[in-house]
């Protein structure tokens, strides 16, 4: 919660301003009734044509200066909450993008994007009612209270009973409610939840015949919906009848005993109709603080939320050094090992590692074997929990943020693009990137065929998350990128799987010969695709169990004679070698 | 036209809970009626207090006697009408959101293929919300509200007819005052709505993404890119939050105008004999409750608006034409398992021809493997195997069978498939395996499982066959869930089977096993075999060598190498 004050402070002055005007907003409203009970008893019923025109216009005045005030105030209202709102989404978004991937796989992408959407309004929408409400609302019960009791203290008895009885009612139903209001969200996500499964399983669904099992399926949860929410809908329907009959049950005990009153000469006619519209001013007024609760709740938990948000420290600290040239080795892993969050089993374990310069290195095995961990520590995106990386000879701790980005280009296995032009999504790696390094960089990813039949080019539009392109072309685009990059190390992470194997040739070969002096590690499943580099290193279960030519590799090492047995590569594997 | 043919259809759904729509209509007019009531009658028991010795106890009695009973008739109708508009709502949109469903089902794929599924599901929640909320409720509100302005109106009338004039005037113009703003700020807010959509969008891809941002020192760049939609969100947000806001102190003040004229203008009236102060108590409570409900009439005709918009978004799915009935067909009967294309054309777009008279027999029991380059066109035989889309012209036949003369579930019953997409839903590990079998006993399902060699992994989870699998298998790796999609297909014994490189995401030592359970399972099954690995390729009885959408060779392994054409560069790629 701390966190979310400062942002609150550049809107002081709203933050004064608007309860302030809405306050005096307030006092003016509470004068009007007294007023028309004054206009009544000295005017109506004294007979005094003047001062009835008299208090209509003071009325007038009065009500014209509440309305002005009331403007003022939602205008400090507007400004600040939703400048409130813009800068927490501004710094959250800073934020996120700070974030390690280990905080960031705890917090859940969907997580986050209704943190930054969905709470953040609710915040927004809480500080709007904190200038609006939070002062006025309570200042009309109290007040209104004071000014019933200056008419009559002992018919203000009434609200001593009234309102505690109220509180109980609008509490009960609260308690009965909210809970119900839960479990109804909850029924909902679940229909959701159906519906988007048939959506993105319909072909197996499909496949499978299940096209009944699915209806009933939904028909099911959707009939759960219905009858909980209308099972919260009785309960909820009770507030407002049970509310106006204490009101009401209020203004005849007002009109009963008010009666009492005025027969002993203690009250005037035109004070019971005050107190009347008193009655109905608090009660109002105390509904509108039931719901603040309500919101307040709601916006407390936001505020949980977003403040999570705010309060993850950078787990990643960069270091300062700019270029370094301290070995022939590019990467150097000295004992390394890496265990994600909670899990006892490390992900990758004491590995040891070099990647000479200008050398082209294969990294092989399993599903889960550790490969992509492994390399996801060369560019800092984990950091290892023991052991060190190095680049050029120098930890990639004491690195800048800048310079290691410079030195090391990852090409992810899913193929990410951003919505924008073929040309935009090159420029992320380098903004100023001209049209030959763009079409350099496709051509040895093998985009450039493709790209040159799209109508457009590279001026194609990319929709979001590359949709209008088949996985393969998306892949050879996300190849290009890195490679406008131009950095020393280049790491491809099973980045070809949805290429042919021609295509995928092709592009081993043109890498090969387009990056003479560029350090590669390719990573796959295929021993296709890492059979030609200088040396392969062979993972299993989170350790490197071999590391040699392939054909050192398939003599010494058995890991890779299986892997290499079940996609028969053993023994025609050399003799394809040339085609 | 189009209009009232939403209206007419939303009428047609509604018709269905006549009984529920009597109720609301019946207890809304009652409570409004008693609502009404009570201030004239609040106003006839002051009239009794005059003042000093100068009170009527038992007309005070007998009024405020009458009143409490009014009053307690006003709160019953008042939660009638609420739960009964409740219950109508939600039965309506259960009915609406079923309809939708099943309409949904029927789809052809071309449907789900070419739409976002995110627009599908915001119409069957969001959009049958705002129905729910905007139509049904908003025309309680709307009927509410009239009664009360046609009542509240007739009643001061009655009273004094030159106050309510006046009454009417103020009236009026708050009528305009308040559509003035909301025109200006519900401009506001679609801009804001459409700010916000592009807001999230950006974010998710970002986050989504964030390792390539990263990779790419994009993070800068990407703030300054998100500060720009947040600033323009900024703008309109703090327009429409403002000009929206100014709807309640306007009208508050309009309403208090009233109230002040009510009271100048009937204590003058007073003073001329032609009004009791009584009178003058209960217009004032009639001048304040007739100004709410046209204060609120604006803002539910926009509600109305959107809601009709929303109605009609649903209704268009009604619109779109389904898959042709199957009903009336024959069951398809497989004995042998022969699967012939012939001459067949299609494309999933009509300006770019994909395949052309394909012609392919695949002999009961046989094993043929697809291959080509991306985009050959491979998964379209499948999506035609299937049924998924129908052919343009020529036909497929399923030993003499033409698959569109059968029932599309009697065909996919007897095809078994696993395709690269593992889709699962969420439910127990039990339950995602025997979806492959209707009824499936425990054992058949842990003997698929064995089969799949899914048995060892699914004991490790922590309540084994019981696990439950969060949505679209989050909670397993992307080989565990290849693994249990096989499971799947074991256990429904199909007639043919179609394999789309189904194990490319299972380590070496599992795709072994699996490999011999396939071999295992394609015995004597007609077998197509979308295929990436020389081993399943040279196994194949028939290859189909594709590119650009047509069969450019066919034969065996070793005739294919004899031709020394595509298929020989394919294959030393």
């Amino acid at each position: 919660m701390k966190r979310l004050f400062p942002f609150l402070k550049p809107y002081r002055l709203q933050l004064t301003i608007g309860p302030f005007f809405k306050l005096s907003e307030a006092v003016l409203e509470l004068l009007i009734p007294t007023l028309m009970a004054l206009l009544i008893d000295n005017g109506v019923n004294a007979g005094n044509k003047d001062y009835i025109i008299k208090m209509g216009i003071v009325m007038l005045v009065i009500a014209t200066f509440g309305v002005m005030f009331a403007y003022i105030c939602q205008y400090s209202a507007s400004i600040a909450s939703q400048g409130f709102g813009t800068d927490v989404r501004n710094a959250m978004f800073k934020k996120i993008e700070t974030l390690s991937f280990t905080q960031l796989d705890k917090f859940g992408t969907p997580s986050l994007i209704n943190r930054i959407t969905g709470d953040v309004n609710q915040l927004q929408s809480a500080v709007a009612m904190l200038i609006r409400l939070v002062i006025r609302a309570p200042f009309l019960c109290v007040g209104g209270l004071i000014m019933a009791m200056m008419i009559d203290l002992k018919l203000s008895i009434i609200f001593m009973i009234v309102i505690p009885l109220f509180i109980l009612v609008l509490f009960l139903v609260m308690f009965k409610a909210v809970p119900l209001y839960k479990s109804v969200q909850k029924k909902l996500d679940s229909l959701t939840l159906v519906l988007r499964e048939n959506l993105s399983g319909v072909r197996v669904i499909r496949a499978f015949a299940g096209g009944h099992r699915e209806k009933e399926r939904f028909n099911d949860k959707n009939k759960d919906y219905a009858d909980t929410a209308i099972r919260v809908g009785k309960i909820a329907a009770l507030t407002n009848p049970l509310t106006s009959i204490i009101m009401n049950l209020a203004a005849i005990a007002v009109i009963y005993f008010g009666g009492i009153r005025v027969n002993t000469g203690n009250l005037s006619q035109g004070e019971v109709i005050a107190f009347i519209n008193y009655i109905t001013q608090i009660l109002n007024a105390m509904i509108i603080v039931a719901n603040l609760v309500i919101l307040y709740t709601k916006a407390y938990a936001s505020a949980l939320r977003v403040s999570e948000v705010l309060a993850a420290e950078p787990a990643i600290k960069y270091g300062t050094t700019a270029a370094a040239d301290k070995s022939d080795n590019a990467v150097e892993f000295k004992n390394v090992s890496l265990t994600y969050g909670t899990s006892k089993i490390p992900a990758v374990d004491d590995i040891n590692l070099t990647v000479k310069k200008g050398e082209t290195l294969g990294i092989i095995g399993g599903t889960g074997s550790g490969k992509t961990t492994l390399i996801s520590l060369i560019p800092r995106f984990y950091d290892a929990t023991r052991g060190e990386v190095l680049i050029n000879g120098v930890s990639i701790a004491d690195y800048s943020e800048e310079a290691l980005r410079s030195l090391v280009a990852v090409v992810q296995q899913r193929a990410a693009l951003f919505s924008g032009t073929i040309a935009d999504n090159m420029r992320m790696a380098k903004a100023d990137a001209t049209i030959e390094e763009m079409r350099e960089a496709a051509s040895v990813a093998q985009a450039t065929e493709f790209i040159d039949r799209l109508e457009d080019g590279f001026e194609t539009y990319v929709s979001q998350g590359g949709n209008n392109l088949s996985g393969g072309q998306k892949q050879r685009l996300t190849i290009a990128r890195a490679l406008v990059k131009k950095s020393p190390i280049l790491i491809l992470d099973d980045s070809a799987s949805a290429l042919d194997y021609a295509t995928d040739a092709a592009l081993r070969r043109a890498i090969k010969e387009s990056t003479d002096n560029q350090t590669v590690i390719i990573v796959s499943q295929r021993v296709n695709s890492v059979k030609n580099a200088d040396r392969i290193a062979v993972m299993d279960d989170g350790e490197i169990v071999g590391v040699g030519t392939h054909k050192e590799l398939v003599k010494n090492c058995e890991i890779y004679r299986e892997i290499c047995s079940s996609q028969e590569q053993l023994e025609e594997g050399d003799e394809n070698e040339e085609g | 036209m189009k209009k009232d043919n939403t209206l007419s259809r939303l009428y047609s759904y509604v018709a269905e809970h006549k009984k529920y729509f009597v109720l609301v209509i019946i207890s809304a007019l009652l409570a409004n009626v008693f609502m009404l009531a009570a201030p004239y009658i609040s106003g006839l028991a002051i009239d009794y207090i005059k003042g000093e010795n100068n009170v009527d106890f038992p007309m005070v009695i007998k009024f405020i006697g009458i009143l409490f009973a009014v009053y307690v008739l006003n709160a019953l109708f008042t939660w009638g009408m609420t739960v009964f508009t409740n219950a109508l709502s939600n039965r309506t949109i259960e009915k609406m959101r079923k309809d939708a469903f099943g309409k949904i089902s029927k789809l052809p794929l071309r449907f789900f293929d070419g739409h976002s599924h995110g627009d599908i599901i915001s119409r069957l929640t969001n959009d049958i919300d705002a129905v729910s909320e905007g139509l049904l409720q908003g025309i309680t509100q709307l009927f509410s509200g009239l009664v009360t302005v046609i009542g509240s109106l007739a009643l001061m009338f009655m009273l004094n007819w030159k106050i309510t004039l006046c009454v009417i005037v103020i009236t009026i113009i708050c009528i305009f005052v308040s559509k003035f703003i909301a025109t200006n700020s519900g401009k506001m807010f679609r801009l804001q709505a459409q700010t916000v959509g592009e807001l999230n969008g950006y974010v998710s891809e970002t986050v989504g993404n964030l390792k390539v941002v990263k990779a790419f020192g994009y993070e800068d760049r990407s703030a300054e890119v998100f500060g720009e939609i947040n600033s323009r969100l900024y703008d309109c947000g703090q327009k429409a939050q403002f000009y929206s806001s100014l709807v309640n102190p306007t009208t508050r003040y309009i309403n208090n105008l009233a109230y002040i004229s009510v009271g100048v203008l009937g204590g003058l009236a007073a003073l001329a004999g032609h009004l009791s102060v009584g009178i003058i108590s209960s217009f004032l409570i009639y001048a304040t409750q007739f100004a709410r409900p046209i204060n609120d009439m604006t803002s539910i005709l926009t509600q109305l608006q959107s809601a009709q918009a929303a109605a009609a978004r649903i209704f268009a799915l009604g619109d779109i034409e389904p898959e042709k009935p199957d009903d009336n067909l024959p069951e398809l009967d497989v004995k042998g398992g022969e699967v012939v294309f012939k001459d067949v054309d299609f494309s999933y777009d009509k300006d770019r021809e994909l395949i052309k008279n394909l012609s392919i027999t695949a002999k009961p029991g046989m094993r043929v493997a697809i291959v080509g380059p991306t985009g050959a066109g491979k998964t379209t035989i499948v999506n035609l195997l299937m049924n998924f889309y129908g052919v343009d012209r020529g036909a497929i036949f399923v030993d003499g069978q033409n698959i569109d003369n059968v029932t599309r579930d009697s065909l996919r019953k007897n095809f078994g498939m696993v395709l690269q997409d593992t889709w699962l839903f969420s439910g127990t590990v039990k339950e995602n395996i025997a979806y492959g079998k209707e009824g499936a006993t425990d054992e058949e399902i842990i003997a698929a499982a064995k089969a799949a060699s899914a048995h060892g992994f699914i004991r490790r989870l922590p309540d084994g066959y019981d696990t439950m699998i969060t949505e679209d298998g989050g909670n397993l790796s992307g080989g565990q869930k290849q693994l249990l999609t096989i499971a799947r297909a074991m256990l429904s014994d199909p007639r043919v089977l179609i394999l789309d490189e189904a194990t490319s995401n299972v380590d070496t030592m599992t795709e072994q096993r699996i490999q011999k359970a396939f071999l295992k399972m394609m015995e004597g099954r007609t077998s197509f075999i979308i295929a990436h690995r020389l081993s399943t390729i040279r196994g194949a009885d028939l290859i189909l060598v594709m590119d650009k959408g047509r069969i450019i060779e066919q034969g065996t392994h070793e005739e294919l190498l004899a031709k020394n054409g595509f298929y020989t560069k394919l294959y030393n790629s």
